[in-house]
Order: structure tokens, then sequence, then C-alpha cells
């Protein structure tokens, strides 16, 4: 008895919750995507804030120069990482709300949702791409 | 047993957090707010992707766009520094980095929104 309980444990015994031991289930995935992708687009909008200031100088006021960065392939894999992130919150955040509602918890349906979640988000990033790609972007002009 | 908390401390009804359930309620209802704006910020996005100038200068000087653009910019800010909160609460344990986490997260967002809100007034009177 007595042992000074600030001695460090030789050995010391893993800790809930075991990140490091087992498989990482889909819906912790899911999960850390989620936190992950809101700070990504948190960071991502400096370049909406970016867009909106150089639209606002006017004629030659930066403006060609950002869309040019946007078209570079470094631009564009920006901009795809951000497409894919913001579908990706998107999805994942209407099922935050549908879980805040009580909807969805049961472990099939959890399970087969996240799977839903990360192709839905893929497929809508690469069509919105895909509209741009293919010259039918631009349409409000 | 008897609860060790006063009748006052209760009836505020805030537990250790010192603001209730405030916060997580306000992140639901500007996420719900994202969801119409969001595919709305798309569908603008993809509609002045690659255009001169001229073309969202016209789009932003119509009001109605000013505003859809001013919404989504503050919502999905405010939402941003709220979620950025809720991560920071996780991951960071001693109380002075966190004050000053929080407050760097509140900057950065008053700022960039700043600067979005300014370059839409810009357009819209200018």
């Amino acid at each position: 008895m007595a042992e000074n309980p600030q001695t460090p444990i030789a050995h010391p015994r893993p800790l809930s919750p075991h990140l490091t031991i087992y498989r990482w289930p889909l819906t912790m995935m899911t999960s850390i995507t989620h936190r992950i992708t809101g700070m990504a687009l948190t960071v991502g909008a400096l370049i909406l804030a970016w867009w909106l200031v150089a639209i606002s100088n006017g004629l030659d006021g930066g403006y060609q120069t950002f869309m040019a960065l946007a078209a570079s392939p470094m631009g564009m894999l920006v901009l795809f990482g951000c497409t894919c992130a913001l579908a990706y919150h998107f999805f994942s955040g209407i099922r935050h709300l549908a879980w805040d509602l009580g909807y969805g918890f049961d472990k099939k349906v959890s399970e087969r949702n996240s799977v839903l979640i990360f192709t839905l988000s893929f497929f809508s990033a690469v069509v919105l791409f895909a509209i741009v790609w293919t010259g039918h972007g631009g349409y409000l002009q | 047993m008897k609860s060790l908390q006063t009748p006052l401390h209760r009836v505020k009804g805030l537990g250790s957090s010192h603001s209730g359930t405030g916060h997580f309620w306000r992140e639901r209802v500007s996420a719900a707010a994202l969801i119409p704006l969001s595919l709305w910020f798309a569908y603008a996005a993809i509609g002045l992707a690659g255009t001169t100038t001229s073309a969202p200068l016209q789009f932003f000087a119509q009001p109605v766009n000013a505003f859809l653009m001013a919404s989504f910019v503050i919502i999905s800010l405010y939402h941003a520094a709220m979620g950025v909160q809720v991560v920071i609460d996780d991951y960071v344990h001693s109380a002075g980095t966190k004050i000053a986490l929080f407050l760097l997260v509140r900057l950065f967002v008053i700022a960039t929104g700043s600067a979005c809100l300014i370059a839409l007034l810009r357009i819209s009177v200018f």
C-alpha cells in the first residue's frame, strides 16, 4: 500500500479509446474526416476572401492573377481539395443533424451511411469539376 | 442524494462549460442554415468559374446575390469559429494556450469575414 501515485508504471496499460490497437471503424473515420474537412474549410475561407477582394478591385485589380493561379495545376488541386472537403462536410453534416434528431444510430445503418457519404461527396466533387472542365461552367455571365 | 448545487446555480443551468447548451445549439442552427446556402454557393462559384472580371462584378452587384454571399460568409465563418473551438477544447488542455487559440480563431474569422464583406460592399456600392 501507500505507493507513490506519481511513480511511472513500468509497462503502462493501454488506455481507452485504444486508437492504436483496434481497427478503425468506419464511423470513426467519418468523424475524424468531418473535423479535418471543417478545419481545412476554415483555412479555405481565405481563398474565398481573396476571390471576393480580387473581384472588388475591378478591372485588372488582381482578378486575372487569381484566375490564372486557380487554373494552374497546383491551384486546381487546391480547389479540388476544397470542393471535396465542402461536399464531404455538407453530406456528413446532414448526417450529424439527423443523429442529433435521433435517427441513424443503428450499427448497420451508420456503417452504410458512412460509405454513402464518402462516395457521394467524392462523386459530387468530381461532377462539379467536370462541369467546369467540359466548359459548362461560367453560365452566369 | 440532495444536490450540492445552490438553487441559483441550478436555475441558471449552465453546467461545467459555463455556457450551457448555447454553443451546441448555435452550431446546429448555423449548420442547418448552411445547407441551402452551400448549394447556392456551389451554383454561384461554378457559374462564375473561368469568367472575366465583369461577370462576377455584375453578379454581386445584384442585391440578392450580395445578400446571399454575405449570409454565406457570415454564417459559415460563425459556424467555423464554433467548430474549431470544439476541436481546441478536445485537444488543448492548458488553459492559457486554449484562451490564446480561441482569440486567434476569433481574430481570423473576423478579419477574413470583414475582408469578404468590405469587398461585397465595394462591389455593390461603387
